[in-house]
């Protein structure tokens, strides 16, 4: 099929956009979702608020310890070495390569996922496991949401229709902290059945600090609380994260029946992964 | 409303809705029937091309964003003499295709790549040849294709007929 008719428009400034919102816009930013669900006519707005040509919504910023990812940063961005500083970015390099293949990570946004909200995105189970914040703007002001409020269910969000994603923060990881992000799915064009991020801190060895972030595990992104309950204060080894994986798929998960995977095929699956991330993370 | 795509250094002033896709513009409005369009999801890649030297999928995008912007198709790999692009000739000695519906974009896929990084090694193309789907070959030729064009790439033998 092919997108239904629609107006077109290119706000130069946050303010456009956000004008254009309040008059019932729908917001274009890479498109990687958006154009293909115009496609199917699932998605039919009347408006389309292009805001590639919004300066400034493409900054990647760190200051006072936090990280500041504008709505324009694009997910390869997120693969070049460097581009976010110590652990933080050792993890969302080792996310990105999950997401989709490289025409779509140059044009998705890592903002345009955690707006689209999708259930199996690995972008939405990382900013819950590590407190991100979602700053957005309406013609009534600005507010930040914490991830842990943020997300409702599938494709469905805190945002309201006329308030703009316009970034997402995260606090940085320390020196001390490990990271790892492990994928299960069908097939290399697949979403993630399930999707395991992990920050692991470790201190005199004993963990410190975990974060655990579970994608398509269920309705929405999840942080394993069990799990790192499990972990936290003791010493790493391959039973302690045997356990956690138990606790995430029992405790934390509430996964539903799929094709080719049913639930408890899936707890299986979160369990070994959640364990196999932990281990990976485990500072050496 | 009124675009002017540029297409392989040409200018096509077009008047499109913004509902047109880049894909649709470029073999109905603009005649160049090269670049193939398979599932208008933006899963297949048949659609690749490149938009201001990004190898992306022309499904996913609207004409009208692309207004000004660099745009190149399959049509412009060849030299103006039609002497056959490195990837294409590369293509042909690994018989890289069979039906050839695929075959645009696995070829606009791989010359941004290698536009990008002319170092790509042999993992980064295994990676690569992942975006898109041939339904023909079982990627083994084309990985084997995208390669040798690199090696030559390495060698001098590639010579980018761009300005």
């Amino acid at each position: 099929m092919k997108p239904a008719a629609f107006d077109y428009l290119a706000p130069h400034t946050v303010a456009e956009a956000v004008d254009a919102l309040g008059a019932g816009a729908q917001v274009l930013a890479g498109g990687q979702s958006l154009l293909l669900e115009m496609h199917l006519q699932r998605a039919r707005p009347a408006v389309v608020a292009d805001i590639n040509h919004v300066p400034g919504l493409d900054a990647l910023t760190v200051a006072d310890g936090t990280l500041t990812v504008g709505a324009l940063v694009r997910h390869r961005t997120f693969g070049s070495p460097g581009a976010v500083p110590g652990p933080l970015g050792d993890l969302f390099g080792r996310a990105v390569g999950y997401i989709a293949h490289p025409p779509i990570r140059a044009r998705g946004t890592m903002v345009g996922s955690l707006a689209w909200a999708h259930p199996a995105s690995e972008w939405c189970a990382l900013a819950v496991a590590l407190d991100a914040v979602v700053e957005v703007r309406s013609t009534r002001g600005t507010r930040e949401i914490p991830a842990g409020d943020y997300f409702r269910g599938p494709f469905q969000t805190a945002r309201e229709p006329d308030e703009l994603l316009t970034a997402v923060r995260y606090p940085l990881l320390g020196p001390d902290t490990g990271v790892a992000f492990t994928e299960h799915r069908r097939t290399g064009f697949s979403f993630a059945q399930v999707a395991v991020g992990a920050a692991l801190t470790v201190r005199d060895g004993v963990i410190a600090g975990a974060r655990i972030g579970l994608a398509n595990c269920a309705d929405r992104p999840l942080r394993a609380h069990a799990a790192e309950r499990a972990v936290v204060g003791a010493g790493p080894s391959p039973l302690l994260f045997a356990a956690a994986g138990e606790a995430a798929a029992a405790h934390d998960a509430a996964p539903v029946p799929e094709p080719y995977a049913d639930v408890d095929y899936r707890r299986h699956v979160i369990a070994v992964l959640v364990a196999r991330t932990l281990r990976e993370a485990t500072p050496v | 409303m009124k675009i002017t795509l540029t297409v392989n250094d040409a200018a096509y002033p077009l008047d499109v809705e913004p509902r047109r896709v880049l894909a649709d513009a470029l073999r109905d409005d603009c005649g160049l029937t090269g670049t193939h369009l398979g599932c208008e999801q933006g899963v297949c890649g048949a659609c690749t091309v490149l938009v201001d030297g990004e190898a992306v999928r022309s499904c996913l995008m609207l004409a009208v964003q692309c207004d000004g912007v660099p745009i190149r198709t399959v049509e412009g790999l060849a030299g103006a003499d039609g002497e056959p692009h490195p990837l294409q000739r590369a293509f042909s000695a690994e018989r890289g295709l069979q039906c050839g519906f695929c075959t645009p974009g696995f070829l606009m896929l791989a010359a941004g790549a290698l536009e990008h990084d002319p170092a790509l090694g042999e993992e980064e193309v295994a990676a690569l040849v992942g975006s898109n789907l041939c339904r023909c070959t079982g990627y083994e030729p084309i990985r084997r294709a995208i390669t040798r064009a690199a090696r030559d790439h390495q060698n001098g033998q590639f010579h980018d007929r761009r300005q």
